[in-house]
């Protein structure tokens, strides 16, 4: 068995989620290799080449492939995944974005955030917003999967030494081109991979007062996530939703700030290992899934727990 | 233009489900069922084209049991012109509902196609690449933006750290994120209305599409069930817990 790792970068670092992906992959055990497609991308080549367990590094650094394109990168996985047992990618945006058109082009089913590897063939996933998990076999030539990197531990990002080689092959569909991207900036952790996340909701009442979480997570090194509820009412940018249609945190603590609790904001981290809930509303859902529960105002609660940690 | 709309029936967002005693799935007997909320903003997203001159025809499609025409007679109160159902009893794979899709747009001719980014039964987020992957049509994957020019359609998407614009060619693949607009309801002359316009049922043998899967569903269970915690009655005591008790501080 060998399996293909897609590379997630931005062109200038490697994503740790390649470093999850890597360690699913390692579970299912085989060669493993990881292919870096984009334009300049030789500092990214450089750390996958670098990563604990992979065998060898797949170069393709073409003008097609900037920006991730998946009208020019999928045809190029499609080619050079036919010779492998198995396809990975993380459950990224991009994954999300590049794998189903890979699939297809291949004409197999896709198997989408893989949550545990049974066997070579066997894994499980979530569906219905993470209230059933399935465990879903497949017969496909080549399995074509994503993976959720909070399922896995990620491997080391150092001591592998593997061999880099550059891919010739060039597709251009010329049916899409990049426009322009505008990202949100931000000093905190990243929040699928800090190990705390401190999110408000609606209870915040406005965007001014998520200044109150900014001092608690800078306090605690942590990142800071909102609900779908925060984010629609404008408070914070939509990078920043925690749930089913945002993004999927397992972080060691969670603190909810000021939110219900609805199937879809639990479905983005009921995995974190401790969950607090901090809500004034002591019937709120959020206390089922709480660790600890506070019932208290927060702006009371939250300035109070910044000076005490 | 003509655009068509593809509309899944899933169980309701708000339904708690339950996963069946033999683990071979969750339990939808007598589960309120409703329009997925991403195939809501689709529609919704078609029928604003429509209002601004851009579409002149909106097509809306759906895979699936007979009793999938209830939202396929939602989609009509909302403003679609006419809808296809295909039906299928048994549980599809997006591949297979990709290909019956691809089967319907080489019949239609659809200059945009609109589905939601992922349904929120299966949470897979596959059917709309796969069709653009058919068709060989560009893709605008969850979708914030939309913005039909000429013959090109810009789309503003949401990715990972903010928001990144494609320019596609069309005929064009657009799935919709949640911010892309909010639906509206449909008045009840609107439905009243819709029960007249046409609706065509097909199957997967007369549109000649295999829905064969590579995919088997082995068991569905239940999540592990978190252990209950407990309610602190201050600050100081829940501090002094997450550092001493769970030691995560």
């Amino acid at each position: 068995m060998t399996i293909l790792v897609i590379a997630e970068h931005d062109g200038k670092t490697l994503a740790p989620a390649t470093l999850n992906t890597v360690a699913a992959a390692a579970k299912i055990g085989g060669d493993i290799n990881v292919l870096v497609a984009g334009q300049g991308i030789g500092a990214v080549a450089e750390a996958a080449a670098k990563i604990a367990g992979v065998a060898k590094v797949l170069v393709a650094d073409n003008a097609a492939y900037a920006h991730q394109l998946p009208e020019n990168i999928a045809p190029l996985v499609a080619e050079l995944g036919k010779g492998y047992s198995h396809i990975l990618a993380a459950a990224t945006s991009n994954g999300k974005n590049i794998l189903p058109r890979v699939a297809a082009q291949l004409d197999v089913d896709q198997i989408s955030e893989i949550i545990s590897v049974v066997s070579a063939d066997t894994f499980t996933r979530p569906i219905y917003a993470g209230n059933a998990i399935a465990t879903v076999q497949s017969t496909a030539p080549v399995k074509v999967i994503t993976v959720r990197a909070t399922g896995f531990d990620p491997v080391a990002a150092e001591g592998g030494s593997a061999a880099v080689e550059a891919v010739a092959a060039v597709h251009d569909a010329g049916t899409s081109s990049f426009v322009g991207e505008e990202l949100a900036k931000s000093d905190r952790p990243e929040l699928t991979a800090a190990k705390i996340v401190v999110s408000g909701g609606r209870g915040m009442q406005n965007g001014d007062n998520f200044k109150h979480l900014y001092a608690l997570a800078d306090k605690l090194g942590a990142a800071v996530g909102a609900s779908r509820a925060a984010v629609d009412a404008g408070f914070v940018p939509n990078d920043m939703q925690v749930g089913q249609t945002g993004k999927i945190v397992a972080p060691q603590l969670y603190i909810a700030v000021g939110i219900s609790g609805a199937i879809q904001h639990l479905a983005g981290m009921k995995d974190s290992k401790v969950i607090v809930a901090i809500n004034k509303d002591e019937e709120a859902p959020i206390f089922q899934v709480a660790d600890y529960g506070l019932v208290a105002d927060l702006f009371e609660a939250v300035p109070e727990l910044e000076k005490l940690v | 233009m003509k655009v068509l709309v593809a509309v899944k029936r899933v169980v309701d967002y708000n339904v708690k489900v339950r996963v069946k005693a033999d683990n071979s799935g969750v339990d939808l007997a007598n589960v309120k069922m409703s329009m997925n909320p991403f195939c809501e903003i689709a529609v919704e997203e078609a029928v604003r084209l429509k209002e601004k001159g851009v579409a002149t025809e909106i097509v809306v499609v759906s895979i699936g049991p007979t009793t999938a025409q209830e939202q396929l007679r939602t989609a009509l109160a909302l403003g679609a012109d006419r809808a296809i159902l295909v039906e299928s009893a048994e549980d599809l794979t997006s591949l297979a509902v990709a290909k019956l899709l691809k089967a319907v747009v080489d019949k239609e001719q659809p200059q945009l196609v609109i589905l939601g980014k992922q349904a929120i039964d299966s949470d897979n987020n596959q059917t709309g690449q796969m069709l653009a992957a058919l068709t060989g049509y560009g893709q605008g994957t969850f979708a914030s933006k939309v913005e039909v020019a000429g013959d090109k359609v810009a789309v503003t998407r949401e990715i990972d750290g903010g928001a990144q614009t494609v320019s596609l060619s069309l005929p064009a693949i657009i799935t919709t994120d949640l911010r892309l607009n909010e639906p509206r309801y449909a008045s009840l002359p609107n439905i009243m209305k819709a029960k007249k316009k046409p609706l065509e049922v097909l199957t997967p043998e007369a549109l000649g599409v295999s829905t064969a899967s590579t995919n088997k569903t082995l068991k569905v269970e239940a999540p592990a069930a978190r252990s209950a915690g407990i309610k602190v009655k201050s600050v100081a005591e829940l501090v002094e817990k997450l550092k001493n008790e769970a030691k995560v501080i």
